[in-house]
């Protein structure tokens, strides 16, 4: 599951997800822009049907914070 | 009785802003990428000295060289960068144009949901009689309230202006409205200064400064608009696939894609074009039905729906048939 994600977030970013790990902070990937962040809520939504209020979302650093967070509130 | 959009035109500045100019300045974002992701590959910009009400006017001669201007009677003026705090920019708009005095006109407040808006309260003036040709005028600039280092923003919203005219029809040819409101996203997207509420305060140096919380935004989007299209359909006594023609506000071609997938749309009735003229705000949608009307994508007699939706947050929805 969690290589699923990473993979899924890979996708999103447009990134290799050989060059990621869950424990990365998301914020630092050069890949990291305001459209980046829409294709992360876009993923998010088409694969686990939530959305993540702001607030929240600036509180996740890691990857897998970000996992974390979608399983607790699917 | 019963009213229908009879005449659209719509007015671009001259100066333009291409993704490469952008690129030079933010060389981290690249021009071809932008135009890929965003579907823009240029937007128009105001002049320095070149305003809302004179794009909104400029788009309204176009239109009244081809209708007789004494048959208006009744101005409605959508816009978010007024002419002055007061008097009502309508009312220079009448002076403008030289339209007749023994008419009404009015400013109202919105963004990108604003045509919806003016198409229904110009519906509603023409079924109650009240008037019979409703100049419905939408003039934004919000380049002028944008940053110059922020390059999200530069990047989608362009400067327009358009004119429609709602006449008074037989048949309705403007169908059901839904409306939606929620002022709790207020300040997801907001310009603070300069306003009552910052006891009309402009940071030294300083100018009015658009903030738009991008991923709220989408967030609202995603959340507010696949239910709103079903409500406008079911209210219409329509099924989806008697819908010819989908124009929903033109954001930017990422967000459009996100919600045609979403709710399973045939995206071949789906208009996303905004690569010429970026997110005009409360223009995008009679742009849209005036290229689309031009370009035989839509014809007479198609069940058009359209969609607006943004700051407020506000929505509305209606299905017009050309």
């Amino acid at each position: 599951m969690n290589e699923n994600f990473l993979t899924l977030f890979a996708d999103a970013l447009e990134k290799e997800p050989s060059d990621m790990s869950m424990d990365d902070e998301f914020r630092n990937y050069e890949e990291w822009n305001s459209l980046a962040v829409l294709a992360v809520i876009a993923m998010i939504k088409q694969n686990f049907n939530i959305t993540i209020p702001r607030k929240d979302f600036d509180e996740l650093k890691t990857v897998s914070d970000l996992f974390e967070y979608i399983q607790a509130h699917r | 009785m019963g009213a229908k959009i009879k005449l659209i035109e719509y007015y671009l500045p001259e100066r333009i802003l291409t993704n490469k100019e952008l690129e030079k300045v933010y060389p981290e974002w690249s021009a071809t990428k932008l135009e890929k992701k965003v579907g823009i590959k240029q937007r128009h910009i105001a002049g320095p000295n070149e305003t809302s009400l004179d794009l909104a006017a400029n788009a309204a001669t176009k239109l009244l060289e081809k209708e007789d201007k004494n048959l208006i009677d009744f101005v409605l003026f959508c816009t978010q960068s007024p002419e002055y705090l007061l008097p009502t920019s309508a009312c220079l708009l009448q002076a403008k144009l030289g339209l007749r005095t023994e008419i009404g006109a009015l400013d109202f407040n919105l963004g990108c949901s604003g045509y919806v808006y003016g198409l229904a309260i110009a519906k509603g003036m023409i079924n109650s009689g009240l008037c019979k040709n409703v100049l419905l005028v939408t003039g934004e600039t919000y380049s002028k309230f944008i940053a110059e280092d922020d390059i999200s923003n530069r990047s989608i919203f362009g400067d327009a202006g358009s004119a429609t005219i709602v006449t008074y029809s037989e048949e309705d040819m403007l169908g059901e409205f839904v409306f939606g409101t929620d002022g709790n996203g207020a300040e997801n997207l907001i310009v603070k200064e300069l306003t009552a509420r910052n006891s009309y305060i402009l940071p030294t140096n300083g100018r009015p400064t658009l903030y738009m919380n991008g991923p709220e935004i989408f967030n609202f989007t995603i959340e507010t608009i696949p239910p709103l299209l079903q409500k406008v359909i079911t209210k219409n006594k329509l099924q989806i696939t008697d819908i010819n023609y989908f124009i929903l506000h033109q954001a930017n071609k990422y967000i459009l894609e996100f919600l045609i997938s979403e709710m399973c749309l045939d995206i071949s009735k789906c208009h996303i074009d905004m690569l010429n003229y970026g997110n005009t705000v409360s223009n995008t949608i009679p742009i849209a039905l005036k290229d689309s009307l031009e370009q035989g994508r839509i014809k007479e007699g198609d069940k058009v729906l359209l969609a607006g939706f943004g700051v407020g947050y506000s929505w509305g929805s209606t299905i017009i048939t050309i």
